[in-house]
């Protein structure tokens, strides 16, 4: 018999397997994921942060309206969709945009939200992925629907529900916590926790240890890792994949990250922190680190990088492509899609548009 | 004082200042509202200058901050607190219409709730879902409730100070895309207070009736039907709770035509009641049925659909030409 404090208490520090100068660390618990794992997850977090940085640009010219980048937390975004299976789910927030597309999202559909043509521009059943959310927590509730209702229907599927650590404080992310716990449902709800909600630093969410400690309350097992270590990620969310999917009821992940840069383009990060902070946070980025690991394995050779670079060169050629095409929305989409049988109402509506669009063109 | 030339957001800042240094008890607390200075930069050096006990940022919980605000309103102070943008104010819902709104009556007037709680509102500055919503009408509806609406620099002041200063929980409205309108102001000129509509511009054929992000517009469509040979009244109707019948049905039976024009859906909304109090009190001086120019009964739409949405111009026009002139 386990103690309910082994059974519920996350590790004393957050679980590191490979540090920041690229350093192997055993874990008594958690095991070093396999070499083509890790070859794999380096390519992609070469991508995810390339997109990043060219959806930023992107932001410049005009071509999105708004990105919350998630430049620096690659490593989640990448491990959060690496241990789902194809019929796995994914619960993405705002700031997900590079886990959505590592999901297999097209990545033009993935950013109509911000380039600003529709809410969402995916079909969430393709990949499994919801529609990102923005009201703060509340995707972590239908997660827990989800799982549930997979467990009704016999099948095995695990829901990998983000939030980031300002979310926690939201009284959502508490009832989805007791509900997945109470209903035993697979969910794994993983907390990126870069430190900040927009200007408010995490002292001001949370006086508790960790918060991977949130779990306890609810019943729920808590786990914490370093966010920026790719192996550590994987393993720890492997395992909390696993276990919800043999039936042990949710997972609380915590990530520990940073958020490199603002918010979004909007903010403006010197008003409230200064770059002493965020010095050695670039130290422990996560493509540094395991490019250095690798290398040192001799698992990285410069062909191997050159490609990971040229497929990474790709996607944002294919980003930057996709978004400098004009598009032109259908007003009359505004209607469409508001109920199964459109309302006399909305319909008198759409005509209205739709004629007086017509008096415009003449 | 002398004229100063102010944006609404500087005004709304100069409010919450004079306000916090007129009444120790005024407090001002929300989601970035600190250091930050609010993500439109209302709060902007309010920690500064009155220290973390009297501005300060709360943990990321809007249920939180509206029902700590009424146990800090019950407890002698005067809360002010802003919801991020309107959409996020959805979490605090329960609290504003289960306790905010009913905590004067159902203790029957003992347990009194100055609360202001502060929402940039409605559209029509591009932004992505969740953050041009009107939620006005929920809160219009809601009986306990006093709801406020700015359209200009001087009232967003003005209100402001009023709002801070009432008994009673006031929903102050600020128009999000008006936060960068700037005006030449004097601050210490009094203002009709919450509960006055004012005429805006005078004219004698047809009445405009707005508030908050559509009074601008509704005072372009005035000036461009001059123009056309149509004099329109346009009357800012500034408070929608409580509701300044008498100036505005002194203001309808004037032209005996009106419009209003709002951009919040229509549909069981303040425009509707609006349309619906002065029928039933203006039915014999009016000329044609009253009409709306709203947003459409659907959801904030994208960025780049909110064109289509968003009160034109040309809408109000339209609206204003179908007044059955002919029959007149
Ligand atoms: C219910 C709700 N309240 C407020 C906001 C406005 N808002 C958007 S992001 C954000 C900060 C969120 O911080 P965190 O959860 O740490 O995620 P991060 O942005 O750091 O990824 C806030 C306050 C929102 N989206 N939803
Ligand atoms: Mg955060």
């Amino acid at each position: 018999m386990t103690t309910v404090e082994e059974r519920l208490l996350p590790s004393a520090e957050p679980v590191q397997l490979i540090d920041q100068n690229g350093v192997r660390h055993e874990h008594p618990q958690y095991r070093l994921p396999a070499d083509e794992v890790l070859v794999d997850g380096y390519a992609q977090l070469v991508k995810g942060r390339r997109i990043n940085d060219q959806a930023g640009a992107l932001v410049r010219q005009g071509r999105l309206a708004v990105y919350p980048s998630s430049h620096g937390q690659e490593a989640c975004q990448v491990a959060a969709t690496m241990v789902l299976r194809e019929d796995d789910w994914l619960f993405p927030t705002y700031r997900d945009t590079v886990s959505i597309i590592s999901r297999g999202v097209d990545p033009i559909e993935t950013l109509t939200l911000l380039r600003g043509d529709w809410h969402s521009g995916y079909d969430p059943y393709e990949h499994k992925v919801a529609p990102q959310a923005t009201p703060l927590a509340t995707q972590l509730v239908h997660a827990v629907g989800v799982a549930h209702a997979a467990r009704l229907k016999g099948e095995d599927t695990v829901v990998m529900a983000l939030c980031g650590d300002g979310g926690t404080s939201e009284g959502d992310f508490h009832e989805a916590l007791n509900f997945a716990a109470v209903f035993k449902a697979p969910v794994v709800f993983f907390i990126q926790n870069n430190e900040y909600a927009i200007s408010v630093p995490l002292a001001r969410q949370t006086v508790a240890p960790s918060l991977a400690h949130k779990g306890i309350g609810y019943g729920v097992p808590g786990e914490r890792a370093d966010g920026n270590d790719l192996a550590g990620l994987l393993a720890v969310l492997g395992q909390a994949v696993a276990k919800a999917r043999a039936g042990e009821g949710p997972q609380l992940v915590e990530a520990h990250t940073y958020r490199v840069q603002a918010h979004t383009n909007a903010d403006d990060a010197t008003r409230y922190r200064n770059e002493a902070e965020v010095t050695p946070w670039l130290e422990r980025d996560p493509i540094k680190r395991l490019d250095a690991y690798l290398s040192e394995q001799g698992l990285l050779d410069d062909n191997a990088k050159q490609a990971a670079e040229s497929a990474a060169e790709q996607a944002a050629d294919e980003l930057r492509v996709g978004l400098m095409e004009d598009v032109s929305p259908d007003p009359a989409d505004l209607f469409r899609y508001l109920h199964t049988t459109q309302t006399s109402q909305i319909k008198e509506q759409a005509a209205f548009l739709q004629d007086e669009l017509a008096r415009e063109e003449a | 004082m002398t004229h100063v030339k102010l944006t609404m957001a500087q005004a709304l800042n100069q409010a919450l200042r004079d306000a916090m240094r007129a009444d120790e008890t005024v407090l001002m607390f929300g989601e970035d509202v600190g250091a930050l200075g609010g993500v439109f930069r209302i709060t902007d050096g309010l920690t500064a200058e009155f220290g973390e006990d009297r501005c300060f940022d709360t943990p990321l919980a809007e249920s939180g901050i509206v029902g700590m605000a009424v146990g800090l309103a019950m407890n002698g102070m005067r809360p002010v607190v802003e919801m991020q943008f309107d959409a996020f104010g959805y979490p605090a819902f329960e609290q504003v219409v289960s306790h905010v709104a009913k905590m004067r009556n159902r203790t029957r007037g003992k347990v009194r709730l100055p609360i202001v709680i502060r929402t940039p509102y409605a559209g029509g500055i591009g932004g992505v879902e969740h953050h041009c919503d009107s939620s006005e009408s929920y809160y219009a509806h809601t009986p306990g409730l006093t709801v406020v609406a700015p359209a200009t620099v001087a009232d967003a002041y003005t209100l402001l100070r009023r709002a801070i200063e009432f008994p009673d929980p006031v929903i102050f409205l600020e128009p999000k895309k008006l936060y960068w309108a700037k005006e030449e102001v004097d601050l210490t000129e009094d203002q009709p207070g919450i509960g006055q509509a004012v005429v805006r511009r005078e004219g004698a054929d047809a009445t405009l009736i707005a508030y908050g992000p559509t009074v601008p517009v509704a005072m372009e469509a005035a000036h461009v039907a001059a123009a056309e040979g149509r004099q329109l009244q346009v009357v800012d109707l500034r408070s929608l709770v409580p509701f300044d019948d008498e100036a505005v049905c002194a203001a309808v039976r004037s032209t005996g035509r009106a419009v209003v024009v709002a951009e919040a859906s229509g549909f069981a909304s303040v425009s509707s009641e609006i349309v619906a109090r002065v029928t039933e009190r203006c039915f014999h001086s009016l000329a044609a049925p009253i009409r709306r120019v709203t947003g459409f009964d659907i959801p904030y739409p994208p960025p780049m659909l909110e064109r289509y949405h968003l009160p034109s111009v040309d809408r109000i026009l339209d609206a204003v030409d179908d007044l059955q002139w002919e029959d007149s």
